[in-house]
Order: C-alpha cells, then structure tokens, then sequence
C-alpha cells in the first residue's frame, strides 16, 4: 500500500491548487475541493460577523443597566447574531467546506455528482449572503433568529422581508449540496467502498443531507408564507383573521429543530474520524456509529414541538413530544461512549485536532444532558425563555458544532492546504478555545437557573458578577478564534510541507498526495479492507506527528 | 487530465468527465431529480399541512369559499394540465427513438398547453380582484349569496381560505412559469439535435419535474374547488 511510504512532495506536482490562476479559475471553477476553498472564505466572514454582534451583544450585558447600546438596538444584535450565525455560519460550515472537499476524496470519487450545481449553490449562497448583509446595513431585523408571528408579520418594522429571502435562498443552496451529497454517496463510490465500509464523516454526511432535502423545504414554505403575510396581507398566520400563530411555529421547528442535527451530525462524524487516528484502534462499534447518525436524523424529525411547551398547545401532545425528545439522547450516548471505548487503551497521541475532539466530547456531552433537563415538562416550565437556554444550545452549537469544525480544519488542513499548521500554536489555540468557551457559557446556565430571561438588554444588579465572567469569557473565546485563523493563513506561505498522510490516518483521502490533483486519484483506487482497521492495515504504530 | 481508457471508448459527447459511463451519469441524473421531487412535496407539503388545519377548523368559510372559484374553468385547466403530461410522456418516448421533429413538436405543444393553463388562472385571479376576494384592507365577503342560509359564516377567517387559494394556486403557477422555461431551453437544444436513444436524460428529468406540477394540481382542484359543491 503506497499511504504509509514516506515520499517527499514536490513542490511543483500539479495539484489542484497550482494547476490554474487567476480570478475566473476560481469563479468559474468546478471542482468540489475549490468550491469548498470558496465556501471556507465566506462562512469565515460571516462567522466574524456574527461573532461581532456577539461581542456587542455580550459588552452590553457587562453592566446592568443599558448603557452601550438602546433596547431596539439589542433586540437587533441578537437577532443578527443568530440568523447570520444559524444560517450563514453553523448550516453551511462543516458540509459547505469539509464535506465539500472530503465527500468525493472519501468514497474515491472524482467529484460530486453534479460540479455545476455545487457551484450554483455556492453563487446561492452568496446571493443569499449580500441579501443578509443588506438586510443588515440597512436597519436589521429585530424579530429574533425565530421570525415569530404575528410580530414578524404584522409588529415589527425592520427588514423582515429582506432577511426571510435570504435565508430562502441560502436553503436553496443548502438544499443542492444535500442533494450532491446523498446521489454522489449512492452512485459515485469507488470500487470495493460498500456501504458498511464507508468512513463514518460520510454517514454523519449522509444522514445531514437527508435532514438537508426534508427539513429545509418547510422552513421555505414557512418562511415564503410569513413574506406573503407582510408584503400581500395574506393572513394565514394572522389571529385577528382566525389565524394560528402556533401553526407558524409548529413549521417552523419542523426545520429548525432537525437544523440542530444538521450542525451537530457533521462534528461527530469528524470526531469519529479523529478519534480511531489518534488511539491508533479501529472505531468500537462501527455499525452502532453509523446507524446511530440515521437515527439521530430521524428522530430529529419527531421532537420538534419541544420548543412550544409553554406557547399553549395540547398537554398530551408536550408528553409525547417530552418522550420523543429523550429518545434522541439514545443514538447520541451511543456515540459517546463509543468513542471513549474507541480511546479505552489505544495509543493516544495529544494532537490539536484531538484536543478538539475531547473538547467536543466533554461540552456536547453537556449540552445533551442540559437538553435532557429541558425535554422535561416540568423543568423546561421553569427554565424556559432564561439564559439556561441559551447556554445549553450554544453548547450544542459552539461546544459542539464548532469545536468539531475546528478539530476537522486542523485534521485535514494538510490535506487542503498541502502545508503543516504550527502544533504547539494549535494546542493552545484549543485550550484558549476550551477555557474561554466555558468561561462564556457556564456561567450562563447559573444565571438562567437562578432567573435571568434572555433577550433583555437590562438585568437586575445581582446578575452582575456571572455577567461580567461570562463576557471576559467571550473576549478569551474571540482571541481562540482568531488565533487558527492567522496560523492558517500563515501556514499557506511559511508552513513545513505536508505529506500524503501525516498523520499516518486510513482512509482513501490520505492516499491522494496533499494537496489533491484536480481529479482527486491518479487512478481509480480499489477498496479491500474495513474503514479505521489501524491494526491491519500498514499503518504507523504511533501518529508520526513532529513535536 | 489523464482519462482511463474506458472513458475515451464509449466518447458519447454528453459525458461528463467525473462518471465512468454513460449509465452512471442517466443514474445519477435520476436519483437527483427524484430527490429533488421529495423536497417539493416537503415544500408544499407545509401549505397542505396548512389547508388541513383550517380546513377542519372553518369549514362553513372554506365551502363557501369555495363556491366562488369557477369550476369550469378549473375542470378545463385540469383537462389541460393531463393532456401536457401526455405530451410530456410522449416526448420523452420520441427523445429515446430519436425522432427530432416529433421531440420538438410535442415539446412546444407542452409548452403552449403550459402557457393555456397560465391563462386560465390568470383570468381567474383576475375575477379574484375584481370581486374584492382578495386578502387584505380592501377584502370584502358577502356570506348570503356563496353559502346555506342558515350556516354562520365569518366574513375575517374567510380570508385565511382566499389567502391559501392565492399561496397554493401561486406558487404552482411559479412552478409552471419555471416548467414552461425549462422546456423552452430544451425545446432549443432538441431542435440542435443534441437527444437521441443514447442521451435523453434531461428531457426525461423535465417530464418527471412537469408531470410533478401536475399532480400538485390534481390535488389541488378537488381541495379548492371541491369543497361542498352537492347541491
């Protein structure tokens, strides 16, 4: 097997990075792993955008009362911080980019299924995005990332119209890459890559773009109808016309439910990648693994009304719901205890993509068990509409979701970039992440149990303390953040070369020279053997990684 | 690029260079646009889900809604609307033989029943504006003359089934417009001869999408015209 031989690169190999120039090659371009390049550089600006109205949001609640910001003010910051972050950052992210540039090199394919419609989804997308920031330079909206009615529909007097195109848009796109991924999945595996032999991020991807093709269509719908509400008078969720704000948000968790699924899938499948590399040991469970991400998708689908237990709907109908959603804790406590069996006397190397995947691990783990806490009636009562939420989903979101993008940017930043990152930079760069992460939101759930609703831009004073911890928490998050991306870019120039397979992984991906030719494999390659299997495979005993 | 030898055999100028062969591509093709399909069916499955509700919830507004579309010319679009699907399917069969100038005539015969549909509806929401069956400030329902005299109807909630009629029966539309279109672009290419037994793939696809747009409409006429039509 030719992975594990140590050749030097030569820097002038033709690959799909120096095999053309110039703007049009990039614009024009139809390979899946430009187009995810493409995609890299515009959540990466949204990400700081949306991050910005955090901080903002975040210095205003330093004190008590309202002093840097007036509430209509406030109520637009978080509202922009969640539309942009949700659907221009947390949606797209790891598929947009990573699924993007692994989905075809994993299953050795020579692209996506359709080239031409994976950069129509990127043109989408930012169509989509100069809709939002539009929307955003000319007034905002205020209606939270919810878009509840009839305060959408009838109250607000922000750039609601605007905004609700763009995210129909950017699901227009998210729906084409969904839809690339599960016909490439199907018919574009290379010989001998069954099924049951599929590296688990492609079943974690496979079971994203089935949420993708499902889910997304209703928020569509939901999201046309409240524009045909506001700019035509139709008056469907209009309850002084007889109609049912609660229908509204009945549609609108449908997606945006499962949407929590789609930024949460794609980081387990990528810890399911780092996980068996770095303890040298085939995953525990592979089967159990995979099916677990179905399942996730699937009961997804069954919990949406979680969201509505206190917004007047059918008791009976919130026990069900109440069910449901602690079924989902199943596939998910599979996974986790997965992976630690999967590390239970492996040969563990501390690399950053690593402490990124521990990260994940231990913060989705919470964010799970608090989710537990708000599935239950009688908690959720007390606890809803208070910081407790919002801790909670942000350790879904952020301690999840993109604690595991990062862990699967620095795993594969050889492979797109064809350079080595700084590792002890990176190491630190996930501590600060960690710390500053927790430091944010920790104190949120103490601050929610004790009362603190959200969406204020004022507290009382003794609300204070956890506060001010939790902002200087966010400015530490904001410098871990800041940090990979200026070693990433740093790396493109001054970076040590990256070999085919540095860190002596399995998979087709680590077959292909770093960075990849256009066409991904010098020649079709041939799959014998069972994903992760590091004890039979020719590989490395330990990670070759330099210290 | 080096392409594998395979490849250069079959040299079908329709091949794209990331498939192995002709079948894979037709395969591929296929399953995208089913999956397609299914995220239509989500997409106005929210409306339907919609039309349930309220349905149930006001029915003495919605039959007397209902009385107010013309049937007729419902009836004729629906007749419409199954005569382009044959002509849909008869297409893709021509598509497969070869035959460039029956391909090319059934397509604008697809077309032109489209634009007959188009018609249709637009002479109707014409009416729509004219009665004031409208939604919104200037909207006005007399109950006595659509419904029982004796069943109690609120002029408000007869709003929400003229706000579905508009919703369901638009974004049809909107996917008849981009139907007609998508067939004027093939309508083009079959004239240059670019189908034939070997490649017909994207007629194929168009059918399935317009034959799609049809059954929206089979549910649709009995859903909005239907409604307590017994005398």
């Amino acid at each position: 097997m030719k992975m594990a031989t140590a050749v030097h690169p030569v820097p002038e190999r033709e690959n799909y990075l120096n095999q053309e120039y110039g703007v049009r090659s990039w614009l024009l371009t139809t390979d899946h792993k430009r187009i995810a390049l493409l995609y890299l550089a515009s959540i990466t600006f949204f990400f700081f955008v949306g991050g910005f109205f955090a901080l903002l949001i975040r210095l205003e609640l330093l004190t008590p009362v309202g002093d840097l910001v007036q509430a209509d003010t406030y109520n637009k910051l978080f509202s922009m911080h969640g539309q942009i972050m949700v659907f221009f950052f947390l949606v797209p992210s790891i598929p947009a980019v990573l699924g993007n540039f692994l989905v075809p090199l994993m299953i050795g394919a020579r692209d996506l299924a359709f080239p031409r419609i994976n950069l129509l989804s990127w043109y989408l997308f930012i169509i989509a995005g100069i809709l939002m920031m539009h929307a955003v330079l000319t007034g905002g909206v205020d209606t939270g990332w919810t878009f509840y009615t009839p305060f959408s529909t009838a109250f607000s007097n922000t750039k609601v119209i605007e905004a609700g195109l763009a995210i129909f848009v950017a699901g227009f796109s998210s729906i084409l890459t969904g839809l690339n991924f599960v016909v490439t999945i199907h018919r574009m595996r290379a010989p001998g890559m069954t099924w049951w032999r599929l590296p688990l991020f492609i079943w974690s991807m496979y079971a994203t773009s089935i949420i993708f093709l499902l889910g997304t269509p209703v928020l569509a719908i939901t999201l046309t109808l409240v524009i045909f509400e506001r700019a035509f008078h139709l008056g469907i969720f209009d309850p002084t016309r007889g109609g049912d704000p609660l229908l509204f948000q009945h549609l609108f968790w449908f997606y945006s439910h499962p949407a929590v699924y789609i930024m949460i899938l794609p980081s387990m499948g990528i810890v399911s990648e780092i996980v068996p590399c770095f303890s040298r040991k085939r995953i525990f469970g592979y089967s159990f693994v995979a099916m677990a991400s179905i399942g996730i998708a699937v009961f997804g689908f069954l919990v949406w009304a979680h969201h509505m237990f206190v917004a007047g709907m059918s008791i009976y109908a919130a026990l069900i719901f109440s069910f449901l959603s602690y079924l989902v804790a199943v596939p998910s406590a599979i996974k986790v205890f997965n992976w630690t069996a999967t590390l239970y006397k492996g040969s563990i190397t501390f690399s950053t993509p690593l402490l990124y995947a521990f990260g994940f691990i231990g913060l989705f783990t919470m964010g799970g068990l608090t989710g537990l806490f708000l599935a239950a009636l009688g908690v959720d009562v007390h606890v809803t509409d208070t910081y407790f939420v919002v801790a909670h989903f942000h350790y879904i979101m952020v301690g999840g979701a993109v604690m595991g993008y990062l862990g699967g940017m620095h795993f594969w930043w050889p492979k797109i970039s064809g350079r080595m990152y700084p590792e002890s930079l990176g190491r630190l760069a996930a501590l600060i992440v960690f710390i500053g992460f927790n430091l944010t939101f920790f104190p949120q759930f103490i601050l929610g149990y004790l009362g603190m609703p959200r969406r204020y831009w004022q507290y009382p004073p003794e609300f204070q303390v956890l506060n001010v911890l939790s902002t200087a928490g966010s400015t530490i998050l904001a410098v871990g953040y800041v940090l990979p991306m200026i070693y990433f870019l740093w790396s493109m120039r001054y970076g040590k070369h990256a070999e085919p397979n540095p860190w002596g992984a399995a998979g087709l991906e680590w077959m292909t020279p770093s960075p990849p030719p256009t066409f991904n494999f010098e020649e079709t390659p041939q799959v014998t053997w069972e994903a992760y299997d590091y004890g039979n495979i020719d590989l490395p005993k330990e990670v070759p990684v330099e210290r | 690029m080096s392409d594998s030898p395979a490849i250069v055999e079959s040299h079908n100028p329709a091949q794209q260079h990331h498939f192995a062969d002709m079948e894979q591509q037709r395969q591929a093709a296929s399953l995208g646009m089913w999956l397609f399909l299914a995220t239509e069916v989500m997409f106005f499955g929210g409306m339907f889900c919609a039309y349930l509700i309220y349905r149930y919830w006001y029915y003495p507004e919605f039959a007397a809604g209902s009385k107010t579309l013309d049937i007729w010319l419902g009836a004729i679009n629906t007749g419409v609307l199954i005569c382009s699907s044959l002509t849909v399917a008869l297409s893709v069969r021509a598509a497969q033989f070869g035959k460039r100038k029956l391909l090319v005539t059934l397509l604008v015969a697809t077309i032109l029943l489209g634009l007959v549909f188009l018609g249709i509806k637009g002479v109707e929401w014409a009416s729509k504006f004219e009665e004031h069956h409208v939604p919104g400030p200037s909207f006005h329902f007399e109950p006595t003359a659509h419904s029982h005299p004796n069943t109690k109807i609120d002029p408000q909630r007869i709003q929400i089934f003229f706000s579905l009629y508009f919703a369901m029966t638009g974004i049809h539309a909107l996917h008849m417009v981009i139907g007609v279109g998508l067939f004027a672009v093939l309508t083009f290419y079959a004239w240059k001869g670019r189908y034939n037994s070997a490649y017909y793939t994207p007629i194929e696809n168009a059918g399935l999408y317009w034959h799609f747009v049809d059954i929206i409409w089979i549910y649709l006429f009995p859903l909005l015209y239907l409604i307590d039509r017994k005398k």
